[in-house]
């Protein structure tokens, strides 16, 4: 017997967790697929400053773990596997096959996000966990006293940085173009930050150690000079790639790989939907993506009551 | 009551390394989200594997000797040990699944 649910979701970030929210408290059986940890990229922030309800500024993970509880309150189920395949049948439902378990459900939104981009440099994946980190919040203090490298020049980069300097000695921003691409407000704090400094118009050429980072190589990309520069840990920043695997052959993406969707979140697909951080020129922040969970949901519900 | 114990780094050696069951260490701390989410999980698996593993978290905000020695540099992290060696690793938060097949691994 396969379980059918009336919504799946799959990806438990901001957008799903919203999205399972409002379907369950509709009355709808609900199941959420969390491949990681639930809250998704936000889950790994120290401080969420701009959620609109916390003046003080909120704790990204207690954020997550907040609107899981409010799902499952109404009876959203979540399930901690990653969804592998997504197809539609010919009766207009849909089968998704996660952690080796097959599920159907009448509808779908996908909320699977983006995951963060890799410099794709020697070294790297060797030292994951060991000195090579794509979360400072979670890892930089193991390197309390020390001197770490930051890449990226973007709004994460600089904040990860600038929590970063709570534990470590310096930091220093390795950014390949020369101008930071950072909002205004946090490029003011890094700059006024005396415990760090940018290294622009730099790339990482290789990562290297002996058991853990010790160094990286770096190069000057307007003149070509290589040189070496010690470190205990490098942070990496550098964008990210829209999950959009699932939906490839199904449903129409950018250029950039974000799925086309309409303003209440529909696909060309009838019964499928894309929310949050994955559909095309969405803002990523939380508040949009959990906003776009919203609409999801409720676009679903008419889908499925016009089924009946 | 829990069946996962503190280790410290002063208890390491008897309780780990001399271990005669084979051990799973959950390295954690306060400020750490996702360990929030590992140490249920861990939990979960005390009660499954009751008799044939024995669990222990260390708090690294407490504990610098262990963490250091073993290049924790990410946490949530849990290291497996039989016979006080080392026989597996999983870094960063992963589902109960991934986890106890990585347990059922190092066990083998
Ligand atoms: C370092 C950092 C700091 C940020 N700070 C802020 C901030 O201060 N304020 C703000 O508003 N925004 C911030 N953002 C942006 C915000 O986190 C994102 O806009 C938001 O998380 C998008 O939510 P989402 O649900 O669309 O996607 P995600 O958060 O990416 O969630 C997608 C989820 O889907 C899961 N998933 C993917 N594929 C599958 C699959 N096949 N099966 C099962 N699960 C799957 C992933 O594991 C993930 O948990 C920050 C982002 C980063 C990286």
């Amino acid at each position: 017997m396969v379980d059918t649910f009336d919504i799946a979701i799959v990806g438990g970030g901001g957008a799903g967790l919203t999205a399972a929210l409002y379907a369950a408290r509709g009355m709808r059986s609900t199941i959420v697929f969390e491949g990681n940890v639930t809250g998704g990229q936000i889950a790994t922030t120290d401080l969420v400053e701009n959620y609109p309800g916390f003046p003080e500024g909120i704790n990204g993970f207690d954020l997550g773990q907040n609107i899981l509880r409010q799902a499952e309150k109404f009876g959203a189920r979540v399930e901690y596997a990653l969804v592998d395949s997504l197809t539609r049948l010919n009766t207009g439902s849909f089968e998704l096959v996660a952690d080796g378990n097959m599920y159907r459900a009448r509808s779908v939104i996908v909320t699977a996000g983006a995951d963060y981009n890799k410099l794709g440099v020697p070294g790297e994946a060797e030292f994951v966990g060991k000195g090579v980190s794509y979360c400072a919040t979670c890892d930089a203090a193991f390197f309390g006293g020390q001197d770490v490298i930051v890449v990226g020049g973007g709004d994460a980069a600089l904040d990860e940085a600038l929590f970063t300097t709570r534990y470590v000695k310096s930091v220093t921003i390795v950014h390949r173009r020369d101008t930071l691409r950072a909002s205004g407000i946090l490029q003011d704090r890094a700059k006024a930050n005396p415990a760090i400094s940018f290294l622009l118009d730099t790339t990482v050429e290789r990562i290297e150690g002996d058991g853990g980072v010790e160094r990286v190589v770096l190069k000057n990309v307007r003149t070509g000079e290589l040189s070496e520069r010690k470190t205990a840990a490098v942070f990496i920043f550098i964008g990210q790639t829209p999950n959009s695997h699932l939906l490839k052959g199904m449903v129409e993406l950018d250029a950039g790989g974000h799925a086309m969707v309409d303003l209440s979140m529909k696909t060309c697909v009838p019964g499928l939907f894309v929310a949050g951080d994955l559909r095309t020129q969405a803002a990523r922040q939380l508040i949009s993506a959990a906003g776009d969970g919203a609409t999801a949901a409720i676009s679903a519900e008419h889908y499925l009551q016009a089924l009946g | 009551m829990s069946d996962v114990r503190e280790v410290t780094d002063a208890t390491w050696e008897a309780d780990v390394l001399k271990s005669e069951l084979p051990v799973l260490v959950d390295f954690w701390a306060p400020w750490c989200g996702p360990c929030r989410m590992v140490g249920p999980i861990v939990e979960e698996l005390s009660q499954e594997y009751k008799e044939k593993v024995t669990f222990f978290k260390m708090n690294t905000d407490e504990n610098a000797n262990v963490p250091t020695q073993h290049g924790i540099r990410s946490i949530p992290s849990l290291l497996i040990f039989k016979g006080g060696e080392l026989k597996g690793t999983v870094v960063g938060f992963r589902p109960k699944s991934d986890i106890k097949k990585r347990l059922e691994e190092a066990l083998a």
